[in-house]
Formats: C-alpha cells, sequence, structure tokens
C-alpha cells in the first residue's frame, strides 16, 4: 500500500516537473540554448496569479474552475508578454553572438528577475499564502489517497504535450519553428519571420511557465520570489534526461524524476539521500544514453 | 536640500574641531556604532526582518532616552540574503570598515556559526538573538547569545511529548540543510528517548522543498502518535498542510522556528492544535511584554511582535546594559561585563550568562488554536 501511495505521489510531483520541463524543451528545440529565466517565469506566472486571484474574486466565486481558468489565462497572457520581452531585450541583441554569451545573460536574467523580486517595493523576499482558486478535495481508493489537484496537474501536463505536439507538427507556425530549429539563415531565405517566430516560441514556452507556477503554488500553497529555483533546476535536468528538444522526452525525464525522488524520499534514515540518490540514477541512465531517454528515438528535434 | 547640507557641512566641521581638540578620542565622543546582520531577504527574510524591526526599535528607545553614557548608539544593518557564505562577508565589512564595537545577529544558526569566527579574531563581541545551537558560542569568549539553548528546548519538547501529549512513538523529521534543526532533533531524540519513548521514523527533507509526500507517507506507514519537525515555517507550513491532505492526524510540534505570522497565515486551518516551544508569547499579560508589544505595534503599523523581534530587542538592551556596566565600549572591557551578566531583565524573561556565554532562561509552550498562537506554560530550566 506505502509502494502505491508513493507512485501516487512521484506521478503527481513527476507531472509539475514534466509541464516544466516542456517549457526548456521547446525553447532549446528551436533556439539551442537553456533558459534559465525560465523558473522564474514561472515564479511570476503564482505572482501574477496571487495578485489577480482578489480582483477576478470580485467578478467570479472563488474557488472554482470558472474563476481559476480566468486566473490561469490572464497569468498566462502576463507571462507570455513578460518572455516576449525578456527575448527582445537581453537574448535579441545577442543572437549573432556565441551560445555562450546568450546562455550566460540568461543566467544573468535569472538572477535579475529573483532579486528585483525579492526587493521591498516589488514582491518582498517573505513567503506569501498563495490564494486557493480551486477547489480541491481527496480522492479515497481503499487507504489509497489521491488529492484532486494532483489530477489536474497529470490531465493539463498531458493536454498541454499534446497541444504543443500539434502546434509544432500540424500548424504553419510550428512548421516555421521546426525550420528556424534546423537552420535559421535557411529559413530567413524561405521567408520564415525569424523574429516572429522566436518571439512566438518564447511566449508559448513563457505561459506554459505560468501554468506550471500556478500549479506548483496550488500544491505547496507559499510562494516566494525563489520559489522557481529548486524545480526549475530538476525540470532542467527533466529535460536532459529525456533528451532535450524532445517534447515527450521532457515529460518522461520529469516524471522519472519525480518517482526517483519521491522513492528515494521516503525510506526512513535515508530521505536525507533524496536528491544524491536520485541524481546517482540519472546520471547512471546518461552514461548508458547520452542523448537522453528519448534523444535519438525522434530525428527531428523541436 | 541646501539648508540641510549647509548643516550637514556646519556638523561635519563640529565634528573635525571637536575629533582635533579631543586628540585621539574620537571613539569616545560621538555615536557607539553598533553592527547588525540579518536575513532581510531570502528563505527566512521574515525571521530576519523581525529581529532588525526589534533591535531597530530598542535603538530609538535608547536613543530617546538621551543614549548610553550620554552617547547615542547607531546601528549599522547588513543583509545576508539568507545565504551561505554571505555573514563572513557582511562582518568582516562592519568590523574593517564600519569598525563596530559589537556585532549583533543572526537568528539562523548556520548563519551565526559563520560570523562567529570572524567576530572571535577581531575580537568584537558578537550577540546572537535567537540561534539556539549550541556549537554558536563554542567559536570563542567574545560570543554570546540572549536566548536559549537546542538542548535545553529539545528536552522541554520531549518532556512535553511524553507528559503532556502522552505519546509513546515519536515520527522526527528534520531539516539536513539547517545546523538548528539537526541541533534540536538530535536533543530530542535522546531526551524522548531518556523519557521511556521510542523513535518510530526518522526522515529528513531540506529546507526549501515544496513536495514532502514521500517522506509524510513513509511516516504515515509508521503510525507515529505524533510527529516532531523542528523546522522552519514556511516549510513546517506546507508540510502540515500536506500532511493533512494524506491524513496523518496526529498532532504535530516543533521549537522556535514554527513562530511567525505566515505560520497559520500560509499553513491556515493545517497548523490547529499543533504546538511549539518558544521564547515568548505576546499574550503572556506581563506589563514589560504588554508595554512592548504597544510600543512594537505602534511604530510598525500593528503589526504583532514575534519571538525574533523581542530576542532582537532584548540582544540590544543587553549590549547597552553591558556597555552601561563597562563604564565605556573597549572591547575587553565590553566581553567581562556581558559575560558577568547576573540577572537581566528582558522581554523575553530573566536571563543570566552561564559560563559558556549562553543565556539561562524559560522557555514557553504555544499552541495553535483558532488560527492564533495561544500562550499554553512556561518551563523554568
Amino acid at each position: 500500500m506505502e509502494f502505491l501511495q508513493q507512485l501516487i505521489n512521484g506521478l503527481a510531483l513527476g507531472s509539475i516537473y514534466a509541464l516544466i520541463a516542456l517549457g526548456y524543451t521547446m525553447v532549446y528545440g528551436v533556439l539551442r540554448f537553456i533558459n534559465f529565466a525560465h523558473s522564474d517565469v514561472l515564479m511570476l506566472g503564482a505572482f501574477s496569479a496571487y495578485y489577480l486571484a482578489p480582483a477576478v474574486a470580485r467578478v467570479l466565486p472563488l474557488p472554482s474552475i470558472g474563476g481559476a481558468l480566468v486566473v490561469g489565462l490572464l497569468a498566462c497572457l502576463i507571462c507570455a508578454g513578460l518572455g516576449v520581452l525578456i527575448e527582445r531585450l537581453a537574448y535579441r541583441p545577442l543572437r549573432s553572438r556565441p551560445k555562450l554569451t546568450v546562455l550566460i545573460t540568461a543566467i544573468g536574467v535569472s538572477l535579475f528577475i529573483e532579486y528585483t523580486g525579492q526587493h521591498r517595493a516589488v514582491f518582498g523576499a517573505d513567503t506569501k499564502r498563495f490564494p486557493e482558486l480551486m477547489p480541491g478535495t481527496e480522492f479515497h481508493l481503499g487507504s489509497l489517497i489521491v488529492g484532486s489537484n494532483d489530477l489536474v496537474v497529470l490531465v493539463t501536463t498531458l493536454l498541454l504535450l499534446a497541444g504543443l505536439w500539434f502546434i509544432v507538427h500540424r500548424t504553419k507556425v510550428g512548421t516555421a519553428m521546426r525550420a528556424v530549429s534546423h537552420n535559421q539563415q535557411a529559413a530567413a531565405l524561405m521567408g520564415v519571420d525569424i523574429n516572429r517566430i522566436i518571439a512566438f516560441t518564447f511566449a508559448l514556452g513563457s505561459a506554459l511557465a505560468a501554468v506550471a507556477g500556478i500549479l506548483y503554488a496550488l500544491k505547496a500553497p507559499g510562494i516566494d520570489p525563489l520559489m522557481g529555483v529548486q524545480p526549475g533546476l530538476r525540470a532542467f535536468i527533466a529535460a536532459v534526461l529525456g533528451g532535450i528538444g524532445n517534447l515527450p522526452g521532457a515529460a518522461l525525464g520529469g516524471l522519472v524524476i519525480g518517482l526517483l525522488e519521491t522513492f528515494a524520499g521516503g525510506i526512513s534514515g535515508l530521505s536525507n539521500y533524496r536528491d544524491g540518490i536520485a541524481f546517482a540514477i540519472l546520471i547512471l541512465i546518461l552514461l548508458f544514453r547520452p542523448a537522453g531517454l528519448l534523444g535519438k528515438v525522434t530525428v527531428e528535434k523541436v | 536640500m541646501h539648508m540641510r547640507g549647509r548643516i550637514l557641512l556646519l556638523g561635519g566641521a563640529i565634528g573635525l574641531v571637536a575629533a582635533a581638540l579631543s586628540g585621539c578620542g574620537g571613539t569616545d565622543s560621538g555615536a557607539i556604532l553598533i553592527g547588525e546582520f540579518a536575513s532581510l531577504t531570502g528563505k527566512e527574510a521574515t525571521f530576519g526582518i523581525s529581529s532588525h524591526q526589534g533591535t531597530a526599535l530598542a535603538v530609538e528607545e535608547i536613543n530617546a532616552a538621551g543614549g548610553i553614557l550620554g552617547r547615542p548608539l547607531e546601528l549599522r544593518t547588513e543583509d545576508d540574503q539568507s545565504k551561505a557564505g554571505e555573514p563572513a562577508n557582511v562582518v568582516n565589512k562592519l568590523i574593517s570598515r564600519d569598525g563596530v564595537v559589537a556585532v549583533l545577529g543572526e537568528v539562523a544558526s548556520s548563519r551565526s556559526l559563520e560570523a562567529a569566527p570572524v567576530c572571535q579574531a577581531n575580537k568584537v563581541p558578537m550577540i546572537s538573538p535567537a540561534s539556539t545551537n549550541p556549537k554558536v558560542t563554542e567559536s570563542g569568549d567574545y560570543i554570546f547569545r540572549v536566548c536559549f539553548i537546542d538542548p535545553f528546548q529539545g528536552t522541554v519538547m520531549a518532556n512535553f511529548a511524553s507528559k503532556t501529549l502522552r505519546a509513546r512513538k515519536v515520527a522526527v523529521f528534520t531539516d539536513v540543510k539547517s545546523d538548528y534543526s539537526k541541533g534540536l532533533a538530535k536533543f530530542f531524540k535522546e531526551g524522548f528517548v531518556k523519557a521511556g519513548g521510542q523513535i518510530c521514523a526518522e526522515l529528513d527533507f531540506n529546507g526549501g522543498d515544496k513536495d514532502f509526500k514521500a517522506q509524510l507517507t513513509a511516516i504515515k506507514a509508521a503510525a507515529p502518535d505524533a510527529v516532531f519537525v523542528p523546522g522552519y515555517y514556511t516549510d513546517v507550513a506546507i508540510i502540515c498542510i500536506q500532511a493533512k491532505q494524506l491524513q496523518l492526524s496526529v498532532p504535530f510540534f516543533g521549537g522556535d522556528g514554527w513562530e511567525s505570522e505566515k505560520l497559520v497565515e500560509i499553513g491556515g486551518a493545517a497548523m490547529e492544535g499543533h504546538y511549539f516551544s518558544t521564547h515568548y508569547a505576546a499574550d503572556n499579560p506581563t506589563p514589560r511584554i504588554t508595554a512592548f508589544v504597544e510600543a512594537y505595534k505602534k511604530r510598525y503599523a500593528g503589526k504583532t511582535p514575534d519571538a525574533m523581534a523581542a530576542l532582537g530587542y532584548d540582544s540590544v538592551m543587553f549590549l547597552a546594559d553591558g556597555i552601561k556596566r563597562a563604564g565605556g565600549t573597549e572591547a575587553s572591557g565590553l566581553r567581562q561585563a556581558l559575560a558577568e551578566t547576573k540577572e537581566f531583565e528582558g522581554v523575553t524573561g530573566k536571563m543570566a550568562m552561564n559560563s559558556q556565554r549562553d543565556a539561562v532562561k524559560a522557555a514557553v509552550i504555544l499552541q495553535i488554536k483558532g488560527g492564533k498562537f495561544r500562550y499554553m506554560a512556561t518551563v523554568a530550566p
């Protein structure tokens, strides 16, 4: 029974990592660089919802599913805008520079957002209570307990994964994204508006981050400007584990890390080594499959 | 602006003349510089902000009453961002750049432990308001604290668990990132086993984690009568929420790291009925506490002072008392006076310094009821 409960816990945690990893892997797929500010956009998503909730509550009842959707949608729009802004101000001027320059800039942007957010005039450093957006309950299957929020996370992740896959593989803008990913110059010569496509990629990735941020905050309703750091790191590793640039890989990687962490963390006396055990297994996997779990299965990487 | 500039210039000129007249005695006439390092940003920011507000209030009150030995206090505050590595930097800065006569800080033991060797090496007295790990004052004879230590707090909670809660099996859930949590867990376990209890599960987490269900599921499987969580409030609140979701419905209890208004703000209904030990209770009706609570509320927009604020306040008053008895701020004399404190009456109770320069004083136990901290009992040392 304990095993099954841990399986549920692990899947619930893993699907959040999976959702965050989708954002990392998508931007990497198009631009070939890790957007380290992704985890901070996640935080901005949670804070957007935190400040939006009282305003929305005046029109729609909260907690309710409709209210949660409206708050989520608005937070997605805000984060999409911020994502585009970050790309425009910090990454676009460096597009022709070596990838390392952009990578270091991304770390700079990440730290900038984290520490600006901690300033008293912005969010402040203290932890804030995240409002209850959705009515939450627990389902009992014998002695097993499944939280409704966990189911929401799992379903959202699957839906978004399917939606992203559809956008990338079945739409015109997705074709353009894949073209930019293969060769920017050639794509530009074929009439693809590179700036627009990259901006779109960032908007999409940041909206994903907003969803992840809100779901993460519903799970652990204390939010602070550094809340993105830990899940961001895990999700980044999940993206690498799954084969960076590969969408289903990111989702799979997230689930694997969530499960590893949960099973390692549930051992009395060994939970101290939770991350150690999880990441040692991860290193082993990468030794045997350097391109990640699904890295070689698909030829096209987006 | 012009006016102020001129006054400043004038003041500066007078200062220069005064310094010239008194020769090298510049340190004996002007303000007494006190350094403070606190976690004003970062993970334990509410602790740092509380202790800083208490500290600042005490300095303001002393200055309003004419200062110490006729000299005003001047507080220089540095933020260590709740980060490992920062305390040593900022304390070095306070000592070598500002030339402070004493250093106040920190709440978290891990960070006090970083700063203590720096203060000891420079022979600048350091007073920690709220670091309860015993190792802090072992750094040297210039390091003091105005709070009790974890062996005492751990024993108090062990007796509480076995006598008041009548628990036979307790699970311990420790934050392995924090010296405070590890120390308190150790002393609790020793005390509880001595009192005839059994530790049925020992699980660990990393401060800042947001998912505790793995460990809580294992704890639930061990069927404890109560769970001891010697962690900090942000983690504890989320631990209790997730425990409630897993229907782990036994009492949770912890130490002074729980005390923050944020605990119930974040934890909400999941915190109901749980217990923790701390340094003082704002609703304990002694005249000294009532006066302090009123002054603090007036100064900080109605905010109720928590234990960290009260200890920050006491750390300044304790230092002021030492400076008065030493008759000045000369380091070895001040150290001597502080170490010889026999009876100091603070907001957090009566205290004496023992040979280890730890405060010997009582602890209080609070219960969370109706979203408020309710005073339950005082446990004397």
